[in-house]
């Protein structure tokens, strides 16, 4: 049932056609649009449902609702000019996008952002992994309906902004790196902004804890909902805290190092069962270890340069690239084909979130309509991405 | 590191200690207890975050990119924008527009100076750019006009900046 080959179930028709001499109407399934507007869905996700009563038959996603172009628009901008609006595609994890294009670019043109930069680099990104996993840890709950937690988890997402604003001067779409290195140098006060967020951090991830992992009511909506082992993951291509979550330790900071990573001391969380509580569980894991790395680096910041030497004009030589790097979703992957001229040929995104969406399908049939608004929780998507 | 799972164990299978447990834990909903003690520690009004805006106004970071303003020399009041268009280069929307003569001496000279908000995302990128420090983005952030038209910034506009209404607590 590609979307290609059957019509619009809602303009042009059923899934599937009722067998001769049998209405419509006798039949017991029935066709749910959920989406665009569904609040559940997590920006303009449309999820066509088939459902037997209140069990899901089938489920095909709808995309589109959020394509502003992106790739298009890298192919019109000058590899500097097109640095801000690779944070638009996963507005809630602006730096880490930023961290893997710049990366990309800087692959591409041979050059290797000074130490200095990288660790200030992968202070950010780890920040910008906490507060992404926060906005999901918020929504994933009231979506499920514990209403507490997104207030606390706020709370410390506004600790987080804030370092971004004083840093780089925005919170949300931060253009905080530039190709080569960085802009701006620490302002006063980073590190000990950062230590302070370091101690208190580790405390409140106990109030979630608190709040969610023991919670009988929690644990009745996520344990064993939306099941994918492992196998299906990496045919689906499944990556990022879903695929670690049924049982895989691929981390491209510890596969693939970049930007330093490899000096740092921290673990991959791991679940067993690969369900929607193993991936809660997996992610809070993940922000304690985001918070150790935090750590580690603010205590070895080394003086230097922070921009590489790039040229005023800069046109990369003729070739290809492709560089991804772990966002807090998953594997966000670069690929930039460069003629030698300003502008980039041909600019491909490998978006966790578009990838990730695609195990839905296998993991909402024969779950409840309930479920269904959990599962999609459960991976973590941005439909800026998915869409681009 | 895999996270083990206190998965409960089948009926049947566990020992009569652990049943009682079981049982026991399930009447008296300590999970449940133990959550709404915290929420209820979190009550205190000094741990209210919410900001009483507009009375309350926010302090944005000195490095907070908003409002676009035009600098002017403060000794002489000329502009020190040069007019060399190079903000104009960078922009990727290509908002501004920068209108330059030759003066007597064959000098650039500034004439007009438009910057387009309603397209501006704040990256930057001009600021960056600009030779003597003319085109910067201030701590202005109350941006909202009537019109399309009003988002569309000239130079006395630029270089007065915004002048949102100021309410009293």
């Amino acid at each position: 049932m590609s979307h290609r080959t059957t019509p619009d179930p809602l303009r042009g028709g059923p899934m599937t056609a009722p067998a001769p001499g049998e209405s419509h109407l006798d039949s017991s399934e029935m066709i749910l649009n959920m989406g665009p507007q569904h609040p559940s869905t997590h920006g303009v996700l449309r999820v066509v449902l088939k459902l037997d009563g209140e069990r899901v038959v089938d489920a095909e996603c709808v995309i589109g609702y959020l394509h502003r172009g992106v790739e298009k628009i890298g192919e019109h901008r000058t590899y500097m000019q097109f640095n801000p609006y690779v944070d638009r595609m996963d507005y809630v994890s602006a730096v880490s996008n930023g961290l893997g294009y710049c990366e990309a670019v800087e692959k591409l043109q041979g050059v290797v952002a000074p130490p200095r930069a990288q660790v200030v680099r992968v202070m950010l990104a780890e920040l910008n992994r906490i507060s992404s996993h926060i906005v999901w840890l918020g929504t994933h709950a009231l979506d499920i309906g514990a209403m507490t937690p997104v207030f606390y988890s706020f709370r410390e997402r506004e600790e987080i902004l804030k370092i971004f604003e004083k840093y780089c001067g925005a919170r949300l779409t931060t253009h905080a790196f530039r190709i080569g290195g960085l802009q701006w140098d620490l302002y006063d006060g980073f590190e000990s902004d950062l230590r302070r967020f370091c101690q208190t951090f580790p405390a409140r991830v106990d109030e979630y804890e608190t709040l969610l992992t023991e919670n009988r009511i929690w644990r009745e909506r996520t344990v064993g909902v939306g099941r994918l082992d492992a196998t299906t993951c990496k045919a689906l291509g499944v990556t990022g805290p879903v695929l670690r979550a049924a049982g895989v330790a691929w981390d491209l900071r510890k596969a693939q190092p970049y930007s330093g990573y490899e000096k740092y001391a921290f673990e991959i969380p791991v679940g067993e069962n690969g369900d929607t509580y193993d991936r809660y569980r997996v992610r809070l894991q993940e922000m304690r270890q985001s918070c150790r790395i935090i750590a580690q680096a603010v205590d070895g910041i080394p003086d230097g340069p922070i921009l590489a030497r790039i040229p005023k004009v800069f046109k990369p030589p003729v070739g290809e690239v492709y560089h991804s790097i772990e966002a807090p979703k998953g594997e966000l992957g670069f690929y930039i084909v460069s003629d030698g001229s300003l502008q980039p040929y041909r600019l491909r995104v490998r978006p966790p979130s578009f990838v990730n969406l695609q195990a839905l399908r296998g993991m909402v049939r024969g779950a409840l309509v309930a479920d269904v608004v959990a599962i999609i929780g459960s991976i973590d998507i941005v439909l800026g991405e998915v869409d681009r | 590191m895999t996270l083990r799972v206190p998965e409960r164990q089948a009926r049947g299978t566990i020992r009569p200690w652990a049943a009682l447990r079981e049982r026991l834990l399930r009447l008296l909903p300590l999970d449940l207890l133990r959550g709404m003690a915290l929420t209820f520690r979190r009550q205190a009004p000094s741990a209210v975050y919410t900001e009483q805006y507009p009375q309350q106004r926010p302090v944005v970071a000195d490095r907070f990119r908003g409002a676009p303003r035009l600098n002017n020399d403060f000794e002489t009041g000329e502009t020190l924008c040069i007019a060399c268009n190079l903000c104009a280069l960078a922009c990727p929307e290509a908002l501004i527009v920068v209108g330059a003569e030759r003066n007597a001496q064959n000098r650039k000279e500034l004439t007009f100076f438009t910057y387009d908000l309603s397209r501006c995302m704040f990256c930057g990128l001009c600021e960056d750019v600009c030779p003597t420090d003319a085109l910067e983005l201030t701590q202005d952030f109350e941006l909202a006009s009537y019109s399309r038209e009003g988002a569309i910034w000239d130079r006395p506009m630029l270089e007065n900046g915004p002048t949102p209404k100021r309410y009293e607590k």
